[in-house]
């Protein structure tokens, strides 16, 4: 599966724009994505690779898992999947 | 328009089995919080919470009783007996049919529908016990403390996730003050600790796994409670003509919408909230003395609470105090305000401030009084309850010392 692709695809679900106009320097908050739909994303994801993603909504920039773009996001995801046993 | 009084008052929560030993926990800064402890609770992510600990329902309920009461009917139950008791009232003839319940709830039965759902769909049984639905609404407990002391007046639940027991002791005191009441048995009552609840709970992210720290710049997350709060609301001349003990007045409500989110809160939708109480009440603002926060210890709730605060209380936001108890019993949902109305009416009555404890550093978006870590002594004429729902839904209510 082409990770980064798959997260864009989710992220572009949750912005409701074509996967094509979501590109990897995006931030969510340049696509819109508030603060429910990163949730909903982490939520996705975690259903769609079989991970767990530490993260906590309260202090998204505490978390182990940088959101800050969209391309840290399918990084993030991918290293998970790589731990994965 | 009638005055409201305070002639009893009831608990069983995480802090205590009843009001002395809560507000001796409140007094000493004792954390509630712990290990939960039910099946299944290695699966969540989510393991602590303000479990109430060392109660067995078969010492206080029969097995008729049991088949009926759901765990939230059964805290509400404990609570109404205690504030029945300390009233010293009776229901009977007319006062009987002037004399109602209204209580908050967010899940009401959530325990009773867990346990029915993993039978039917875990373990793949086909019956289920036939007092499911009876004992699973959320009016349960309303009516059981209907039919337990005999009050035939107005008589519902309200459910406004955690603003719920405030909008319930709001309509109770509404309800005395028009004179269509003269006794109101009011509070809330929750019971969301089971794997479903929490799992539910899970799901938002905004759960602490170790501790409840509100308007700490460490603070890391809500953390759920249970148990229940229930008071004896009372017209003031009637109370005085029988001699009743009084506990407070309640002097002001007020009620508003964000119109604005489903999750996050409005500063606007809680200063609103605030200011209506106090304009309800007349009371001026710098005779407020201490609030109880809705303080949940989300990023969310505390920096929008306390920028509603400096807005309605201007300078005098300073000079109060403002503590969250949640930080000791935890968040109680639908039952959280009449929990948290104990620490108001021991701010006014005895004079000590409940503290917010696991308070560790401060946040330059939180700065105010917030009795961190240890109870304060205080002389307080007047406290504002607040509390603030999702789906922007918000509660205030005014009380004043007798």
């Amino acid at each position: 599966m082409d990770i980064a692709l798959k997260v864009r695809e989710i992220i572009a679900e949750q912005a409701m724009l074509d996967v094509a106009d979501v590109r990897p320097e995006h931030t969510l908050a340049d696509l819109g994505v508030d603060s429910m739909a990163v949730v909903e994303a982490i939520f996705v994801i975690e259903e769609t690779f079989d991970i767990s993603v530490p993260f906590n909504a309260n202090q998204p920039e505490d978390s182990d898992f940088d959101i800050s773009t969209v391309a840290r996001i399918a990084e993030g995801v991918q290293r998970l999947v790589d731990q994965k046993p | 328009m009638k005055r409201v009084v305070i002639t009893g008052a009831g608990t069983i929560n995480a802090l205590g089995h009843d009001v002395p030993q809560t507000l001796e926990a409140m007094r000493e800064g004792r954390c509630g919080i712990g290990p939960l402890v039910f099946r299944d609770v290695e699966r969540l992510a989510i393991r602590i919470g303000g479990q109430v600990r060392g109660f067995e329902a078969e010492q206080v309920f029969n097995r008729q009783q049991l088949s009926l009461y759901d765990r939230f009917t059964q805290f509400t139950l404990i609570a109404a007996r205690e504030a029945m008791a300390q009233s010293g009232l009776t229901f009977g003839g007319e006062l009987a049919t002037r004399s109602g319940v209204v209580l908050g709830t967010s899940g009401g039965g959530l325990t009773t529908q867990d346990e029915n759902y993993r039978a039917v769909y875990e373990e793949g049984k086909n019956r289920v016990h036939p007092f499911v639905v009876p004992k699973l609404m959320n009016n349960a407990a309303t009516s059981h403390v209907s039919m337990e002391f005999n009050l035939k007046g107005p008589s519902f639940t309200v459910a406004t996730a955690c603003a719920s027991s405030n909008h319930a002791m709001g309509q109770a005191f509404h309800m005395i003050r028009s004179g269509m009441c003269d006794v109101m048995i009011t509070g809330g009552s929750e019971s969301m600790l089971c794997f479903g609840g929490v799992k539910a709970w899970e799901g938002l992210r905004v759960m602490s796994k170790d501790a409840c720290r509100p308007f700490s710049a460490t603070r890391s997350g809500m953390v759920q409670g249970e148990g229940a709060g229930v008071f004896v609301f009372e017209e003031m001349n009637h109370a005085r003509a029988r001699g009743a003990e009084i506990l407070a007045e309640v002097v002001g409500f007020a009620m508003t919408s964000d119109a604005a989110d489903i999750v996050m809160p409005s500063k606007q939708g809680a200063a609103r909230a605030m200011q209506g109480a106090l304009a309800d009440a007349r009371l001026p603002r710098e005779e407020v003395g201490y609030i109880n926060a809705h303080g949940t210890g989300t990023a969310a709730n505390d920096k929008t609470e306390c920028a509603a605060v400096a807005d309605v209380f201007g300078t005098h936001a300073d000079r109060l105090m403002i503590s969250s108890t949640k930080s000791m019993h935890g968040h109680l949902i639908g039952g959280t305000g009449a929990v948290e109305l104990l620490a108001c009416i021991m701010a006014l009555r005895d004079g000590v401030i409940a503290p917010t404890i696991g308070y560790e550093e401060p946040d330059p978006e939180c700065a105010l009084d917030v009795v961190p870590n240890e109870a304060r002594e205080a002389r307080v004429e007047a406290a504002v309850s607040n509390a603030f729902a999702f789906g922007g839904l918000n509660a205030v209510l005014a009380l004043r010392r007798v």
